[in-house]
């Protein structure tokens, strides 16, 4: 917190100018035939922790690059507080980046590696060549204001005995460690992190994302976060922005995107296991048929037209349980063809003949000896958990009508 | 402890004993068909060539005489062999540095553009590729005092043409070039493979950073990265040339006047012209001594600074 303070006390200017809202407009890209992004806009608050989420290939790293300038768009606009950065390079946008790969300089120590940007901004050529600093005592002064930010930097993220180690001798924790070091000394506007965790083993992952969480909170500058992994997504994050074949689908809470998304592919690309989705039609009558089951939904539909209900396995159970009889609506019968204990979930599989797929139901792994498998069983769709959306994956908003038993 | 007890630990112990020795026994057959060809055919003859440089052994001869170090002080007492080895070490001074960084150059510019950097390639590649003895007589028909093409273009420039295969002051000079001609296009290809092996995220990073022109770039990632490559391609051209021979031997046989004599050919002439195997034998002593010391100050000295582990 102090570093980033510190940094924009020293800064000229109002507070406008510190302000780090991100503000894309109308990003398109393409390389050669590909169309990797297509009209993309977001607008990312000042502060904010906006983790973009999408399978490989989706346009989420492209889409950082362009933001951090590695890449130039072939359309819209970008601006970083209240600059226009289109035509800056990356160093000028006042950002810093950490890459998967963490991209330390093998050469330089650690210190080396973390003074670099700094070196590079607060010297010139000349002044960086060797031996310059002995006939210079201006220089002298700029090196011991770097290696003070520096050794702070350190002490922050606890690496201090790190410092005259070279890269190679560093475990990947610690690697990671120093590039968000070396991104955190410039004290940028706004931090830029394409898949830091990615190259890290599990149990390093979970402790690095709590880790990159509290430094956020410290700095209190706009982090722009690119993953695939959903768990960092909705750990780590203010706003997710959910992102498919170069569009973002849906910006919103982390909870949002979990209980309410917009479109059938967030639905299925976050959540694990898999949300269920079933074939159903619509009856023209405000409800969808579900090979026989009709769910109530009070949007009026054409009759015939195919849709998906969609609902994930903790929302589902087993009819008649818990004393429901049956939620009102009848279940589907299935037979259990397979079961996950996971300790503190149990999943069931649920083969559903009449709509020809396999449905997963949560229940607490004490009942496991109640489900023996090859057992008939009905699986029950609370209609208020259901989501339902049209055969272009759109979702079809709907409030839940009394239930048909009830009325 | 029972007496059956005590029985069975003394068959494990014979038991482990009969393992061990069965283990170094084929550790033994595995190293021992390299090693026996490292022996025969490298370590051997070095042996031989060096209890030869002790003796007065001519081609031929029935009977050879220990004759100490006298062969040593023969050669460093002799204008000839004292000339030779000036010679190959300007040889080496001239055409180490400039075909290691004109090669770098030509790497970087080829890789800089994409356009055709196959053909680039090719071209610069292709001495490497070529015999230098067919070569060489290309290089004597460019670079004949009359009718040779490098004088015809300096005279057509309104420069003087010189005598570049016979002038004692230049001759040495002009294999310098020929010895750049032709390992420059061998080191670029070597360059170019270690700038492909940078990371493309190093250069970004560097970017990021602020060292993203060309000079900073270069001085942070590029150079830093290619200190493998870097020593490699310089004990390489080194040790090339230390062997240089094949150019002289046709062009010039040394000449004029021993003016581009070097250690080979000095050890070429004595031992097979003159069939002094022993004073042969003593010449590539020093040969090996400076392509041995090559070696060791790669692997003890330089190899740990580039490899930045």
């Amino acid at each position: 917190m102090a570093v980033a303070r510190a940094a924009r006390a020293h800064r000229p200017g109002c507070d406008a100018e510190t302000m780090a809202q991100v503000e894309l407009t109308g990003i398109a890209k393409s390389f050669g035939e590909v169309r990797v992004l297509r009209d993309v806009s977001l607008e990312i608050r000042d502060g904010e922790f906006v983790t973009i989420l999408g399978p490989s290939g989706c346009g989420k790293s492209t889409l950082l690059r362009i933001i951090a300038g590695l890449e130039r768009q072939d359309a819209g606009r970008i601006r970083i507080g209240a600059r226009t950065v289109d035509t800056l390079r990356p160093n000028e946008r006042d950002i810093a980046m950490v890459f998967q790969s963490y991209a330390l300089y093998p050469h330089l120590t650690v210190a080396g590696n973390l003074a670099l940007p700094l070196r590079m901004r607060l010297l010139s050529w000349q002044q960086r060549l060797p031996g310059a600093r002995w006939f210079s005592p201006h220089i002298r002064a700029v090196e011991r204001d770097i290696n003070r930010r520096v050794s702070e930097a350190a002490a922050l993220l606890q690496m201090e005995t790190l410092l005259p180690r070279k890269p190679a001798q560093l475990s990947g924790g610690q690697k990671q460690r120093v590039a968000v070091g070396r991104a955190m000394v410039r004290e940028p506007r706004v931090f830029l992190m394409d898949e830091p965790l990615s190259n890290l083993d599990a149990e390093l992952r979970v402790h690095m994302r709590a880790e990159i969480a509290q430094l956020h909170r410290r700095l209190g500058v706009t982090f722009i976060y690119v993953t695939h992994d959903q768990a960092e997504a909705m750990t780590m994050s203010d706003r997710v922005v959910v992102m498919m074949d170069g569009q973002p689908l849906q910006f919103s809470s982390p909870g949002a995107i979990y209980s309410d998304p917009v479109d059938l592919r967030v639905a299925r690309f976050v959540g694990s296991p898999r949300i269920n989705t079933l074939p159903g039609v619509t009856t023209g009558r405000r409800s969808i048929d579900l090979a026989g089951l009709e769910l109530p939904f009070d949007v009026a539909l054409a009759a015939g037209e195919r849709v998906t209900v969609a609902i994930r396995p903790a929302a589902t159970g087993v009819a008649g349980q818990h004393g429901l009889p049956g939620s009102g609506v009848p279940g589907l019968s299935g037979r259990l063809v397979h079961r996950e204990n996971l300790g503190s979930d149990l999943f069931l599989h649920a083969r559903i003949d009449a709509l020809d797929t396999t449905v997963i139901v949560r229940q607490d792994p004490s009942a496991i000896d109640a489900f023996p498998l090859g057992m008939q069983l009905q699986v029950d769709i609370p209609v208020d958990q259901a989501l339902a959306f049209n055969s272009a994956g759109a979702r079809i908003r709907s409030r839940v009508v009394a239930r048909a038993a009830a009325s | 402890m029972t007496v059956g007890n005590l029985a069975s630990a003394a068959d494990t112990v014979e038991a482990d004993r009969q393992r061990d020795w069965r283990e170094a026994l084929a550790a033994m057959a595995l190293v021992g068909p390299a090693t026996a060809l490292i022996v025969v055919f490298l370590i051997g003859p070095l042996v031989c060539i060096a209890l030869l440089s002790l003796t007065d052994y001519q081609l031929g001869a029935k009977a050879l005489r220990f004759v100490g170090l006298a062969n040593y002080a023969e050669m460093f007492g002799d204008r000839v062999f004292r000339r030779s080895l000036e010679n190959t070490l300007t040889y080496v001074g001239v055409v180490v540095p400039l075909s290691v960084f004109l090669g770098l150059g030509a790497a970087l510019l080829i890789e800089a553009s994409a356009s055709l950097r196959g053909f680039y390639r090719t071209i610069f590649f292709l001495p490497v590729m070529a015999t230098l003895i067919a070569m060489a007589v290309v290089w004597e028909f460019v670079l004949h005092p009359q009718f040779g093409m490098l004088n015809l273009a300096l005279n057509a420039i309104g420069m003087t043409g010189q005598d570049w295969l016979h002038d004692r002051k230049i001759v040495l000079f002009t294999f310098c070039g020929i010895g750049v001609w032709q390992s420059l296009g061998f080191n670029m290809v070597l360059f170019m493979a270690g700038l492909t092996s940078i990371p493309r995220d190093l250069y970004e990073a560097a970017e990021v950073d602020g060292a993203g022109q060309a000079w900073n770039r270069f001085w942070t990632v590029t150079w830093p990265l290619l200190g493998p490559v870097t020593l490699f391609v310089v004990v390489i051209s080194a040790i090339r040339s230390f062997q240089v021979f094949d150019a002289i031997q046709v062009l010039t046989k040394g000449g004029p006047n021993r003016a581009s004599e070097v250690l080979l050919y000095t050890m070429y002439s004595e031992g097979f012209e003159y069939f002094r195997s022993g004073y042969a034998a003593a010449v590539t002593m020093v040969f090996l001594a400076f392509v041995l010391a090559l070696a060791l100050f790669k692997t003890w000295f330089l190899d740990r600074r580039v490899h930045y582990g």
